[in-house]
């Protein structure tokens, strides 16, 4: 069946639908990585957005549960150019068809993805509809795309209750989650990707804003006890819980969306636990502290971005899906000061804080998916907690 | 960190003659490289054997020292240009080898020249096999089970271990020459024994066998600073077993998962920061096609064919950083020279998909093994892009020029589903077109998945491809179905092939719908960066983002694969009229479909199309560029053969017009030519049959040369000695159709002269005359050529020049000419005219100092020799002499004949340069791998018409201090002439034969000259073979032989003289 990819300044892409059958109106951002679109997909960041692959190529490994970020795909529709018809990989459960159709997400395949890549570099991130309806009306449509907002989305993707992932290998059976770095089952051959389990015995504070697995992962295999609390948790429930360090994870949206969150925030930047920021848990620590953000005109989506740690000279590939970013013109550099910066184009990619054991970071050293060379900040937060607790 | 002030001069070390295996992506990188520390204000010597490489030009480099490629040599260059670093990481493993030399005799440390780039540390890490094993060991990076052995007697006792079968690969060689995959002991025992002798330090890695797995490739970059990023992946669709570089490769790898791709990039830089490598650095791995379970199989510490394909396939440019970081930046100061605005520290992102195919000389070698293994046999490839894979399986198809346009190609039809079966397991260059066949006969993908172990998802994609071809038989051609045939980049003459129509209506069809190739950038960023270089592919369906300039612009086509007969020398010429056209202000388009080439380099012309080189895809560009003319004397015989499609196109052909091309190639019309300047050349006369060809060789009397016009190399040039000799080369010749006349001449024996020359339509430029050390009957290719000529006198130059300036005028070149003769006494033939540039341009351009591309491009433009300074004629004879070498890589295509003949067999060449004869011819035989001698023991096994030429050279031998052996024949008459040669037995008597005698190791030479026939069961063949895959210098033309004594005679011990050519 014919689909159409309307844009909000109007433009007009003919193809054909995939997945959910049923219309759908988002924020249309493009994810420039060649694999790891399951990831993609299941990533609650994208929630409120449409994802378009730049990879012209996509489904041929089909999907795999184990590598899914969460329980399922937030994105609101996904743009290829073309689905591969055989799904080819040994791990691989379904194809990415039956994948959409089961979750209800619309998608469409077969348009030029990177003109409609060019367009958004050009003019920016926009909304859009995507639709089988042929006799659409383009003057009824336009004034609805433009009336969208993601709005708050954090509400719908954190968990409902607080749960645990214990440390080391066992959690992949006994959590909630399953996939990232560490393969179950038969099919493990590989060792997990960590080989030292040096943050046994910690436990951490995980606030889920809209939580990659990944995220727990990274911290359960090295040892650590997680606990991941809802989004809207107040500090002092996290505080009595008298944890070692506090992870604030990433998550969709504006931030400046977050404002319940961000004063609890505040409380836990105050209380002196270390803690340690990822992404939209970056943001809302620097809004908690005083600082600004702002909105790229077309985000960095993709497992590319080189990353410079100002401290070490050092360049890091990265992992990176955001579109706003912490203005660093405007930082007190009393609080916070940068740590790390795009190397491309020179906009702030963590924050040191000056007063508290805090650090954060936009991009993801979670990976998944992407590049996993940036791990090593789990252990600069396991070394923090270990300061802490010695102090 | 900023630039390292202490480099100031460096020694770049090339990567020397063409060989497979080591072919011109050394040549790019170099060039690249070179000119990346140039800008740098950096002085640059450059050293390499090969004359035809564009880097060995004076505008690369600062001096230039075309010598051989030997530890002595370059001990001397240092000496004598006192450099203060030396890189030796871009010159391929032939440059790696050397500066490893150098360094480990301690030359280097006393002479305080720096190594570069990668250390001599992390070299032998990457390099010796145990050194690596332990190191992977160290890091927790997995190998296969594998020992280092260094006897035969340890690899059967290992193997007792793990098991059979094995794989076996020497260290230190290039393109794993002597490596194999044993069964058995007995195999085992016979490729061990090949591959110890090979290894430059006498190891051989033998292995656990994992073939069928899937083998992915990393480009990986590392700076000073430890930076590390991956340029780019690469799945080869042919699973582990097959050599990457005969593999199909498909760029960025397709079947793996983000878990998947990121364990082996994770695990490609823990290897290249524990080795601590800094430049770029290729790491293969073999991926468990139904597990996380991989290998490292191999790391190679330097830029290598892998890395110019990721150059090419992502934008990349990898031997530019690679440079850069030698000397001191970090790769987050080195600017993205793609985007101009992003950094080098960044991966490149693909929006399309790249698929490269080898291109194999079976074409060349008809009795040679096509089985592809461990070993590499392709000369050359092909890169193409498009938005799908099937789409760039068949472009890459038919970029290879080798009459394949599609998976009908090669018919099989009438192999039943259970022959397909069998014919299945057969690993050769037909494995697609079988699997096509298979896929048609309603074999499961299933069953040609657990034969062939090649992912189901690329027998899919075949699928997809026979299908459309199906559906294109059946049904009616719909816009709807004509706009997917093309989205899968089915060309208009396949589709009319299938649907019954004619080309043109199929083209009417779809301008009629709209359905027209759009053209889209790589941009190494897939497009989240606005991109300043204009590099394009083709892809239907899409927008088109290339836009026309109004400037005036040239369309200069390039000479697509490196093959036999057309190499790395087409692509210097058309690089220099590229930038001959810049100088002269046009915008200048290139296209090409080589990776490996300088011409693909995203900075040599305003614009690059990767597109395959057919009438149909340049009319794509034509009609979008609208180009005020085209340029095609310069892309050897792929250019040429669009000449006629580009007129119809409307595209004025600037130089010799076209008619005038044809009348050289076309007989009658060249005949007519011949009389009215009074050129004489061999009697003879066209024909198409084989019964033609005989009544005309009857009528000439035999011997007659046997060729089919319009090629390159002499392509199924034979020389008949009777009527069965004429039956069985034309029926080879008939194998591939012939659109144009077969051309039976007398064979004339004499001195074979080349001439290159530029004409202005009034005056001719002779930069030198060339005189060919074989007799005619050797194809010029596999010549020895000699600058100034040596034997023939003044009144014969002059005649030659004449005849040159007359066939010029007659022909009305605008630009080049090349034109061979045969000199006998005084009298002077014309043996073939060829209006375009030639495989002698690069060489005699450099020695002669006179920019011949440059020249003719001038004067294609319009201006005049007199105008650019030169007066007309003959040029004035240098005082030095310099040598054109021809090297071969016949070890590495088994079961291929060696001997010359009129068709062209070496892969690439070598020059030797020099104030004498005797030296030039010396340096020449040192920089072909010819080092002698080394035991002074030889075999000389000869045809009776022979044997008196054979006495006269075995007697200088013999002088020199050789042992001779010879068979029988030859024995007795050496003897007779009263030379001490020693008689060995033939191969079917009994032991020690001959055959024993070469596989003792201790002989430095075979001559051995063919009877007639191509009988391969012969004796000869085996004694040819034998020598060629046991190392041992085996020359089928006295000539060589006499030339090769003559400078073995006149070597002296100590220092060569050193030429620096950028000084001529």
């Amino acid at each position: 069946m014919k689909a159409f990819l309307i844009l909000e300044d109007g433009t007009v892409w003919e193809g054909i639908q995939i997945g959910a059958g049923r219309d759908m109106i988002s924020e249309i951002v493009f994810n420039t990585s060649m694999a790891g679109y399951p990831e993609v997909l299941t990533d609650p960041s994208y929630a409120g957005q449409a994802v378009c692959m730049t990879y012209p190529l996509i489904g041929n490994y089909g999907v795999c549960t184990e590598d899914m970020e969460s329980v399922k795909p937030w994105v609101d529709g996904f743009i290829v150019r073309e689905l591969s018809r055989t799904p080819s990989n040994f791990r691989s459960d379904k194809s990415i068809q039956q994948f959409l159709e089961e979750n209800g997400v619309p998608g469409i395949a077969g348009i030029d993805t990177r003109a409609l890549t060019r367009l958004l570099r050009e003019k920016g991130t926009m909304n859009g509809m995507i639709t089988t309806n042929a006799s659409y009306s383009i003057e009824e449509v336009l004034p609805r795309l433009r009336a969208y907002t993601t709005g708050k989305v954090v509400e719908k993707v954190t968990c409902r209750e607080k749960y645990e992932v214990t440390g080391t290998k066992d959690m992949a059976e006994n959590g909630p989650i399953s996939g990232s770095a560490v393969y179950t089952g038969e099919r493990e051959q590989r060792p997990t990707l960590v080989h030292s389990l040096n943050g046994a015995g910690k436990r951490v504070a995980l606030l889920d804003l809209g939580m990659k697995r990944g995220i727990a992962h990274s911290l359960a295999q090295r040892g650590i006890d997680v606990t991941v609390y809802p989004a809207h948790t107040p500090a002092e429930e996290i505080l009595g819980d008298r944890p070692d360090g506090i992870m604030l994870s990433n998550g969709p949206g504006d931030p400046k969306e977050c404002e319940g969150i961000i004063g609890e925030v505040r409380k836990l930047y105050e209380s002196g636990v270390p803690i340690f920021a990822i992404c939209l848990g970056h943001q809302l620590m620097a809004l908690a502290t005083g600082a600004d953000t702002y909105k790229l005109k077309y985000g960095h989506r993709g497992g590319n971005h080189p990353v410079k740690d100002l401290q070490t000279g050092r360049v890091y590939i990265s992992s990176q899906n955001h579109g706003y970013v912490v203005d660093m013109d405007r930082l007190d550099r009393r609080i916070a000061r940068p740590a790390f910066v795009n190397a491309n184009d020179g906009t702030c990619e963590g924050l040191t804080y000056m007063q508290r054991p805090v650090f954060t970071v936009q991009y993801h050293p979670e990976a998944c998916p992407g590049p996993q060379d940036s791990g090593y900040l789990f252990d600069r937060f396991i070394e923090m907690m270990e300061v802490g607790k010695n102090a | 960190m900023p630039k390292n002030p202490n480099v100031k001069k460096v020694l770049v070390i090339g990567s020397g003659p063409i060989v497979i295996g080591q072919a011109a992506e050394f040549d790019y990188a170099g060039t690249q490289a070179c000119r990346s520390l140039k800008e740098e204000g950096v002085e640059v010597v450059l050293v390499n054997s090969n004359p035809a490489t564009i880097m060995t030009d004076k505008d690369i480099a600062d001096h230039v020292y075309i010598e051989p490629l030997t530890v002595k040599v370059l001990e001397q260059i240092i000496e004598k240009e006192k450099p203060d670093s030396i890189l030796p990481t871009l010159g391929g493993q032939a440059g790696l080898n050397l500066g490893m030399e150098l360094e480990e005799s301690g030359f280097l440390a006393s002479h305080h020249v720096t190594l570069l780039g990668t250390t001599a540390a992390t070299i032998r890490k990457a390099e010796d096999r145990q050194e690596f094993k332990d190191t992977m060991e160290k890091i927790g990076e997995p190998c296969a089970a594998s020992k280092v052995v260094e006897s035969i007697e340890d690899g059967v006792e290992f193997v007792k271990n793990i098991g059979y079968p094995v794989v076996l690969r020497p260290a230190y060689t290039l393109g794993g020459s002597g490596g194999g995959i044993a069964h058995n002991q007995m195999e085992l025992e016979e490729i061990l024994a090949n591959g110890l002798r090979l290894s430059r330090v006498g190891q051989v890695l033998v292995e656990r066998c994992i073939a069928g797995w899937k083998e992915i490739e990393y480009e990986v970059m590392r700076d000073g600073a430890g930076n590390c990023i991956t340029v780019c992946n690469m799945e080869n669709i042919d699973p582990v077993g097959v050599h990457t570089g005969d593999s199909i490769v498909v760029a960025p790898s397709q079947t793996l998962g983000d878990k998947e791709y990121q364990m082996l990039r994770s695990a490609a830089l823990n290897i290249i920061s524990e080795l601590a490598i800094t430049g770029g650095c290729n790491v293969q791995f073999a991926l468990h096609p139904t597990s996380f379970e991989y290998c490292v199989i191999e790391v190679n510490p330097r830029v290598s064919r892998s890395s110019a394909l990721a150059s090419k396939a992502t934008g990349y440019p990898i031997a530019k950083v690679a440079a850069k970081i030698a000397l001191g930046y970090t790769l987050d100061e080195i600017t993205n020279s793609i985007t101009g605005k992003t950094c080098a520290c960044f991966e490149p992102t693909l929006d399309y998909c790249v698929v490269k195919l080898p291109r194999l000389p079976f074409d060349k070698f008809l009795t040679a093994k096509r089985t592809l293994t461990t070993q590499m046999k392709a000369t050359g490839e092909v890169m193409s892009i498009c938005q799908n894979f099937e789409g760039a399986l068949m472009k890459a198809i038919r970029s290879l020029e080798q009459h394949v346009d599609c998976l009908r190609s090669y018919d099989f039809s009438d192999l039943s589903g259970e022959e397909l079966k069998e014919r299945l397991r057969i690993v050769d260059d037909q494995r697609i077109y079988v699997i096509a066949e298979a896929l048609r006969k309603g074999i499961s993908q299933e069953t040609i998945h657990e034969i062939t172990m090649i992912d189901i998802w690329f027998i899919d994609k075949l699928a997809i491809l026979t299908e459309m071809e199906e559906r294109l038989e059946k049904e009616p051609l719909t816009e709807e179905l004509l706009k997917e045939a093309k989205r899968l980049e089915f060309p208009d003459s396949v589709i009319a092939r299938l649907t019954g129509m004619a080309e043109d209506e199929i083209r009417q069809r779809r301008y009629a719908h709209g359905i027209t190739a759009a053209f889209q950038m790589v941009d190494t960023c897939a497009a989240e960066f606005k991109a300043a270089t204009p590099y394009y592919y083709s892809c239907f369906g899409s927008e088109n983002e290339a836009a026309a300039s109004d400037r005036k612009k040239v369309l200069v086509l390039g000479s697509g694969p490196i093959r036999i007969g057309q190499g790395i020398e087409f692509d210097y010429c058309s690089v220099h009229a590229t930038w001959a056209f810049a100088k002269a202000g046009y915008e200048t388009i290139i296209i090409n479909n080589n990776p490996e080439t300088v011409s693909t380099d995203f900075d040599i012309a305003d614009k690059l199309y990767f597109e395959p080189l057919t009438p149909e895809d340049v009319e794509n560009i034509v009609r979008l560029e609208k180009p005020d003319g085209a340029i095609v004397q310069f892309g050897g015989q792929t250019a040429i053969k669009l000449t006629e499609s580009l007129m119809k196109m409307g595209v004025p052909i600037l130089g010799t017009r076209a008619e005038d091309v044809d009348a050289a190639e076309d007989r009658e019309l060249f005949d007519r030519i011949l009389e009215q300047t009074q050129i004489p050349r061999a009697a003879g006369g066209t024909v198409y049959t084989a019964q033609e060809a005989k009544e005309v060789a009857n009528r000439l009397g035999y011997p007659v040369l046997v060729r089919p016009s319009y090629v390159l190399g002499g392509q199924g040039m034979q020389i008949a000695i009777n009527d069965q000799e004429i039956e069985e080369f034309m029926e080879i010749i008939n194998r591939i159709a012939q659109d144009h006349p077969i051309l039976v001449d007398k064979y004339l024996q004499g001195k074979e002269i080349e001439v290159d020359a530029v004409c202005d339509g009034t005056d001719i430029l002779i930069p030198g005359i060339m005189e060919h050390i074989e007799r005619t009957g050797v194809h010029s290719g596999d010549s020895i050529s000699v600058y100034p000529a040596h034997t023939i006198d003044e009144k014969v130059k002059e005649k030659i020049a004449e005849y040159t300036r007359r066939l010029a005028k007659a022909l009305h070149v605008k630009g080049l000419i090349n034109i061979q003769f045969i000199a006998i006494g005084e009298e002077v033939y014309v043996i073939e005219v060829n209006p375009r540039s030639s495989r002698t341009v690069p060489y005699i351009s450099k020695v002669t100092g006179i920019p011949i591309v440059d020249l003719a491009s001038e004067v294609i433009i319009g201006k005049t020799i007199r105008e650019l300074g030169y007066e007309p004629g003959l040029q004035k004879e240098a005082d030095y002499v310099a040598i054109k070498m021809p090297v071969f890589s016949f070890e590495k295509i088994r079961g291929a004949e060696i001997s010359l003949g009129p068709e062209m067999k070496s892969t690439g060449e070598c020059l030797g340069i020099a104030p004498t004869f005797q030296e030039a011819l010396y340096k020449a035989f040192l920089g072909s791998g010819v080092d002698l001698p080394r035991f002074k023991q030889m075999i000389i096994t000869v045809k009776d018409a022979d044997k008196g030429e054979a006495i006269e050279i075995g007697r200088r031998f013999e002088r020199l201090g050789y042992t001779i052996y010879a068979t029988r024949s030859t024995a007795a008459a050496l003897r007779e002439a009263g030379i001490r040669a020693r008689k060995v037995n033939k191969i079917q008597q009994e032991s020690p034969t001959v055959m024993d005698l070469i596989l003792g190791h201790k002989i430095d030479l075979v001559i051995d000259t063919p009877t007639q026939g191509r009988d391969k069961s012969r004796d000869g063949f085996l004694i040819r073979r034998t020598a060629i895959e046991t190392g041992v210098n085996c020359l089928t033309s006295l000539d060589t032989a006499r030339a090769l004594v003559t400078s073995l005679e006149t070597a002296r011990e100590g220092a060569l003289t050193l030429v620096d050519v950028a000084g001529l």
